[in-house]
């Protein structure tokens, strides 16, 4: 990457910061102009995003690693933003669910708050910023950016129940924070630096007096980021916080617990590789029996909730152990198809939390008549159509053939079951070639954690498969003729937007699969990373003047 | 020296584990402020405490950490400080606001019933 393209690796973090700037400036009207804006620029964000993984993908060592040096400061000195495989994917990811959860607020969520644009793109600036970040103290900066918008998204809309999850969530997360800062200063205390692929290179020369410590400090910073993925037990706090947020804020935290576990895995790979001495794998076993229990807990949830909501979180933990047990075993395959997982699984999340409200909606309905201010955007129904004069008529004098499902409860029948399929990893959908990818792997492992994760996985499917289908068959085919939801033509459209990218994932398993193997291959190879970052030099200065 | 930070530190650190675990949010508050007031000191202390020593690099004496004291963790103290202290001016926004819809200062929103 040379000029211009090099400059866009801070793109994703610029574009939010400045367009909540100039959000702010506008001022507490201007709802359009607002909207227009934020849709402008969260749609840029993900073309960048999608641009700097067609680069990456091109490219092999070392030329598929953007490094970019932001205050111009020689390496280990200065803060570094690192594009490589992994972060670029969870740059895509942010960007389409970015995108998808707005569209579905232009609808109503957008009105429901003065400054929802503004916390919405300060959101995409932390998420963007994690996942670019090569610096441990600027991904602590970027995780408070992004929880301390997260707060704002989830009190949005107001009420006591949201009110209520969001200070048990504000509490959790500032102690893991503090987990955080522990973790930091220990590791700063015994490498000398906060840079990630220093310390990965420094972790060598630790010397043994030391490793008690340096254990120590990755433990409690991997504590910090296990809250925030929701490992079993500290996710208590996550199925009543995301089924209180409004459907947009609770789309977009689903992508929130996966930077948990992109930390994890970018820290755990790069820190303790199979090659890193005494320190080699340390806490995989934790990861992959913390992950199991994980996916047992997120699945019996699945099975105990009488919510959609709180379902929809549970399936979120769910995905999160999945991902937390098949990175443990530091397999490539297997971490290959659980990168896999976690593109498939995170577009699947969203959609399922935008579709639990367009549901509940639903199921409103049947109580009391709807209020749609704007009915011109709105689906057709399809009910009011004057039946064919030959057809029997049955005794209210309605068709008994031919009758139309209107087309809202149709739409929602067909995404409700392509959502369904995706997260309980059914065929022929992604979640099914995600979970095949990760099988297939782990027949390969041969330890007993392996045969339990295998097991396992095919149990929590089955769990998944019939919450979902009991959830189904309550809301599809409980009343025979109630009046049909009536949806907004923008709040179906992210929804079939996602959907639709999950399919393209199938359709181009082959590629994404390639894609994602060779992402875990760089990731168990951490030396190809530091070397990118250690070789990166500043720009404009003559090498004798750097310090 | 060493001992009296440690001193603050742990004692610090107990007394916020204590309050956040207490079941009012004022407690809840005040625990968890305690608790970055240690790791603030915390942070400040893996840079090996020294006294009399400038960060800030004098003509004349050599740039090594014999001579000086580490910045680094001073700039990060800095951030947490800053990072903390709004994120507290939000949980007590939060706090009041759970105050007035619940009507009283129980982490849960409402009572436990005995």
């Amino acid at each position: 990457m040379t000029g211009f393209a090099d400059h866009l690796i801070v793109a994703p973090v610029l574009l939010p910061l400045a367009t909540a700037a100039l959000m702010l400036l506008l001022g507490e009207g201007r709802r359009h102009a607002k909207a227009t804006i934020n849709v402008l620029s969260t749609a840029i964000g993900l073309a960048v995003a999608v641009h700097l993984l067609r680069d990456v993908a091109q490219h092999d060592a070392p030329a598929a690693f953007g490094v970019y040096l932001p205050g111009n400061w020689p390496v280990p000195y200065g803060i570094v933003l690192v594009a490589d495989r992994l972060s670029a994917l969870m740059a895509v990811l942010t960007g389409s669910v970015g995108l998808a959860a707005l569209l579905f607020a232009l609808a109503r969520w957008q009105h429901a708050g003065v400054y929802f644009h503004v916390l919405f793109q300060l959101q995409l600036m932390g998420l963007y910023g994690a996942f670019l970040t090569a610096d441990l103290f600027n991904l602590f900066v970027f995780f408070e950016v992004l929880l301390a918008a997260s707060y704002g998204l989830l009190l949005h809309g107001g009420g006591g129940a949201r009110v209520r999850a969001g200070l048990h969530y504000i509490a959790i997360n500032l102690v893991a924070s503090l987990l955080f800062l522990i973790g930091v200063a220990v590791l700063y205390g015994v490498t000398g630096t906060l840079n990630m692929a220093d310390i990965a290179q420094k972790l060598h020369a630790v010397p043994d007096s030391d490793r008690g410590l340096l254990h120590a400090g990755a433990a409690i910073l991997a504590i910090a980021f296990l809250a925030k993925a929701g490992l079993w037990p500290l996710n208590f706090w996550l199925p009543p916080a995301y089924a209180a947020a409004s459907a947009p804020a609770a789309a977009v935290f689903a992508i929130l617990t996966k930077v948990g576990v992109y930390a994890v895995l970018r820290l755990w790979t790069l820190c303790f590789p199979a090659d890193a001495g005494a320190s080699a794998g340390f806490g995989g076993g934790a990861l992959v029996w913390g992950g199991i229990a994980t996916l047992a807990f997120g699945a019996l949830g699945m099975l105990a909730s009488q919510q959609l909501a709180k379902l929809a979180g549970y399936a979120v933990i769910a995905s999160s152990g999945t991902l937390l047990a098949a990175i443990g075993f530091a397999a490539p395959a297997l971490s290959g198809g659980a990168l896999f997982y976690l593109a498939s699984s995170t577009l699947a999340g969203c959609a399922l939390f935008l579709l639990v409200e367009l549901l509940e909606r639903a199921r409103q309905v049947e109580v009391g008549p709807q209020q749609l201010d704007d009915g011109d955007s709105a689906l057709p129904a399809f009910v009011d159509a004057e039946p064919p004069p030959d057809v029997n008529l049955d005794d209210e004098e309605r068709a008994l053939t031919g009758r139309a499902i209107p087309s809202a409860l149709a739409f929602l029948g067909v995404a409700f079951t392509v959502c369904a399929l995706v997260t309980a990893g059914l065929p022929p959908l992604s979640g099914f070639v995600a979970k095949l990818a990760m099988l297939t792997a782990l027949l390969d492992v041969r330890t007993p954690a392996a045969w339990t994760l295998f097991t396992l996985t095919i149990v929590s499917g089955l769990c998944g498969a019939i919450a979902l289908m009991r959830v189904g068959v309550r809301h599809f085919w409980a009343a025979h003729d109630r009046p049909a939801p009536r949806l907004r033509v923008i709040e179906t459209l992210p929804i079939a937007g996602l959907l639709v990218a999950s399919l393209a994932l199938v359709l181009q398993a082959e590629t994404a699969l390639d894609y994602t193997r060779a992402t875990a291959e760089s990731l168990q190879s951490p030396k190809q990373y530091v070397d990118a970052v250690m070789s990166a030099r500043p720009v404009g200065r003559s090498p004798e003047r750097a310090p | 020296m060493e001992v009296v930070i440690s001193i603050a530190i742990g004692v610090m650190a107990g007394a916020g584990v204590w309050l956040v675990l207490r079941p009012r949010t004022f407690q809840v508050l005040i625990g968890l402020s305690l608790l970055s007031y240690a790791i603030n000191l915390f942070i400040f202390s893996v840079g090996s405490l020294s006294v009399d020593r400038e960060p800030i690099v004098r003509p004349g004496v050599a740039a090594d950490l014999a001579q000086y004291t580490d910045p680094l963790p001073q700039s990060l103290v800095l951030t947490a400080i800053v990072i903390g202290f709004a994120t507290t001016a939000l949980f007590l926004v939060v706090l009041l606001a759970l105050r007035g819809l619940s009507g009283g200062d129980h982490v849960d929103g409402r009572e436990e019933r005995p």
